[in-house]
């Protein structure tokens, strides 16, 4: 009775919880390539969920799909190609670097450049301005006065 | 009746806003002092009014008023009271209607404490301030009125997403907004500033305290939805660069270097217009965070409620607010002259390298965050950036971040060198190298990552430490200097503390990431497996009713050797009425790592998916996250800042000399 229960729970709450052990590669390293390359891959129908955390039926066959091209033989770039070929380069959370993804890596760094010429500019002449004349000998003799020793 | 009471208020509220905005505004123009002093009664009176809106909302919900649509959808009677509580911000309508509250609360705040402001500045702050109500409070009642009666009421209600149901994340809203509504003031003070053509130190100085007030609620609001997600959802991840975590990151990563900036306004005179540019931007990255979660523009598992028109409504703030002031920016920046002189080397200095970090950062995240809609708008491709573009493209600048800290924080305004700053941190390099040599030599991978933390992280503890060392002099014996260190303005302490925890969270963000181990395995009841040094069995697995839930709990006791560590009840649970299904994972919390259970699916071979981790350092980080709010806090506390916001002081003693 407890184990009907227990499965119509398990129904109820359906697909659920990520890898599964069943899916695993029996070989420790190949499974630890194809984990890496799931947690970069997005699950096509969630809502910015890696198919490494994912729930969703898709998820599971792309888990698998990368296990069954490591098996293959794929190297890690292979399979991650694999894959883009078949559902295109919104898979990818880690965008490419060419195309319009270029200009996206690129724009951290333009902007630290450009940033940081434009703060050196500033500081150079920060440097530049006169200072305030250095005090005659009466000022600093009323100064020392007013200042309590 | 009650309801209606709150919406009447709620109205009310709204118009209260549009005179505090209009009329001081005007007083201010035309230097009437009786027009100006509308602006305090108005800012009082609107938080007044929004309060008891607030209670209204809250009482509907605690007895369950059926008869309210928004009841209907996010509760139900069964629900535990704090939930039903909580339920009132736990969605659109009800946290629009706590964002407003908020952002009166301060506007009432500063009316009460900002006696000593003179008078036209006072004037114009709560004037912006109460501008920013009065669109919130439209955007509320034209667009998502959290008021809006059934006809024909049902017996029971929706139920609140039942993720939301848990202490960590139904006090995580109100933080984030104290938070973003508190870099509000920051912005009225910056618009204020500019309309009246001065920023001089006394602006720092007031700004100072609510940017550092903003700053210490939202690094509470983050650090809780990231402990919460922790827990909650399953796999023990702390950061997902989710679009909405990002919306709350910007605002934090400018509200920092705006602190920071702030200091040299007030103690030098310099950096003016940067710093009203980035009190400008922070605020205008809170927009831009609602603007995120509320249009669901950019799909995320936070957006509970998203709707195009409401989308819009913000867009249309967000574009009025950031139009405007930096159109006023721009026309008026250049009266803004600063003063100080200062060489390349220098505290200054340093402070423009941290502000180029931090906004360069925040400007990172916010391409990362906006590229997917862009290219989609712009080459209708359809693209997704994720975590490891945010960890590739945003870390290294924490990285050298987290390398200058302990130099700038002891250089000396003005005029430095480079030599007489890093000797007296030549104890905290030596010690930083060692934990490198010595993480790295103990791990058992080869990935860089943690060893880098734990050199970043014990070279800024060890440089705060000795950042505070260096305070207290040089003469005199340790009795002496001791002495000295506690007399010291709380302001330092509140600096070497709040660095002390940046550093205690970037080592155990590397840490975590880098050491976590992770087993995954189908274990049948009474089988075992081992999760690194530690036994784990499956004891049993059992159905618990919960008072709105089921749940399949499994018992799983952990060993080490002989030893008993725990024994954990992991669950899954189902919420009937919102029939979703959520993760409860176990954790025994410990110093140095936490043990971390998870219970999955019966498997078709018999016996269960069982998930285990050990997590090292999991709570430093947000014991790092708690040590920067108490440091935030404590130089909230100091000195010069009550004396600024203080009712005691003098007046005379208040005007700081120029």
């Amino acid at each position: 009775m407890m184990r009907a229960i227990l499965i119509v729970l398990a129904f109820l709450a359906a697909p659920a919880f990520a890898v599964q052990p069943d899916e695993m590669l029996a070989d420790p390293a190949q499974e630890a390539r194809a984990r890496a390359i799931t947690i970069t891959l997005r699950c096509p129908v969630c809502q910015g969920e890696s198919i490494d955390d994912s729930n969703a039926p898709i998820s599971r066959d792309l888990r698998l799909l990368v296990r069954e091209r490591i098996l293959a033989g794929d190297s890690d770039a292979q399979v991650v190609d694999y894959v883009v070929a078949r559902y295109g380069e919104f898979v990818l959370f880690k965008p490419r670097t060419t195309g319009s993804g270029l200009a996206l890596w690129l724009a951290g760094p333009l902007m630290l450049l450009a940033g940081g010429a434009l703060a050196f500019g500033v500081l150079r002449r920060r440097q530049a301005a006169p200072e305030a004349p250095p005090l005659s000998p009466e000022e600093q003799a009323r100064i020392d006065a007013l200042l309590p020793k | 009746m009650i309801i209606e009471l709150g919406h009447f208020a709620a109205i009310l509220a709204f118009m209260v806003a549009l005179v505090q905005t209009a009329v001081p505004l005007w007083g201010a123009y035309a230097r009437d002092g009786r027009l100006m002093a509308v602006a305090g009664s108005a800012a009082i009176a609107q938080a007044g009014l929004i309060a008891i809106s607030f209670a209204a909302l809250t009482y509907g919900f605690v007895v369950s008023d059926f008869s309210l649509k928004l009841v209907v959808d996010n509760s139900q009677t069964a629900k535990p009271l704090l939930y039903k509580i909580t339920g009132v911000w736990g969605n659109h309508e009800g946290s629009l209607l706590l964002w407003a509250l908020s952002l009166a609360v301060f506007g009432a705040a500063a009316a009460v404490w900002g006696g000593n402001l003179t008078p036209t500045l006072r004037a114009r702050v709560l004037a912006v301030q109460g501008s920013i109500g009065a669109a919130f409070l439209a955007f509320m009642l034209f667009t998502s009125n959290p008021f809006l009666r059934l006809a024909e009421p049902p017996m029971n209600g929706a139920d609140l997403n039942p993720l939301l149901q848990d202490p960590g994340l139904a006090f995580h809203p109100p933080f984030l907004y104290l938070g973003y509504v508190g870099l509000s003031m920051s912005f009225s003070f910056a618009v204020a500033a500019l309309l009246e053509g001065r920023v001089d130190a006394a602006w720092g100085r007031w700004v100072r305290p609510w940017t550092l007030a903003a700053w210490v609620f939202l690094t509470i609001g983050i650090a809780m939805g990231s402990w919460w997600a922790y827990y909650e959802l399953g796999w023990g991840g702390f950061w997902f660069w989710d679009p909405v975590e990002n919306a709350s990151f910007m605002p934090w990563l400018i509200g920092t270097a705006l602190l920071h900036s702030a200091i040299v306004v007030e103690k030098r005179e310099s950096l003016k217009a940067w710093t009203i540019l980035l009190a400008i931007l922070a605020f205008g990255f809170s927009l831009m965070g609602t603007f995120i979660v509320r249009s669901g523009v950019i799909t995320s598992v936070h957006s509970f409620a998203s709707d195009p028109a409401r989308g819009m409504f913000i867009l249309l703030i967000l574009a009025f607010f950031m139009g405007g002031a930096l159109t006023l920016f721009a026309a008026r920046a250049h009266i803004l002259a600063s003063k100080g002189v200062f060489s390349m080397v220098s505290r200054e200095s340093a402070l423009v390298a941290n502000n180029l970090l931090l906004s360069v950062s925040a400007f990172v995240v916010f391409v990362g965050t906006m590229w997917p809609l862009f290219v989609e708008l712009a080459f209708g491709q359809k693209i997704s950036v994720g975590a490891p573009f945010f960890d590739a493209a945003f870390t290294p600048f924490m990285v050298v971040l987290a390398l200058i800290l302990p130099i700038g924080a002891i250089m000396p305004w003005k005029r430095g060198e480079m030599r007489r700053s890093i000797l007296p941190l030549r104890g905290a390099i030596v010690l930083a190298l060692a934990a490198l040599a010595l993480t790295y030599a103990v791990q058992t991978g080869t990935s860089a990552v943690g060893p880098i933390g734990a050199l970043l992280g014990l070279w800024v503890v060890a440089g705060a430490v000795l950042d505070l060392a260096q305070r207290t002099g040089r003469s005199g014996g340790g009795g002496a200097r001791f002495g000295r260190m506690l007399r010291l303005p709380r302001a330092d302490f509140g600096r070497v503390i709040a660095h002390i925890g940046f550093g205690v969270t970037v080592f155990a963000v590397a840490g975590i990431t880098t050491w976590v181990r992770e087993e995954i395995r189908a274990v049948n009841i009474g089988g075992n497996f081992m999760l690194g040094q530690y036994e784990v069995t499956l004891v049993n697995v059992s159905e618990v009713q919960g008072p709105n839930y089921i749940a399949t709990r499994a018992e799983m006791r952990v060993m080490r050797g002989d030893e008993e560590i725990a024994v954990l009840y992991p669950e899954r649970r189902i919420y009937p009425v919102a029939g979703m299904p959520t993760t409860e994972a176990a954790i025994h919390r410990r110093f140095m790592d936490d043990i971390y259970l998870v219970i999955g699916d019966p498997q078709a071979a018999g016996g269960f998916a069982v998930r285990g981790y050990v997590k090292p350092f999991a709570n430093w980080i947000w014991a790092g996250s708690i040590l920067m709010s108490l440091g935030g806090l404590l130089s909230l506390t100091d000195r010069r800042f009550r004396m600024a916001a203080g009712a005691k002081q003098p007046k005379a003693a208040l005007q700081p000399a120029e």
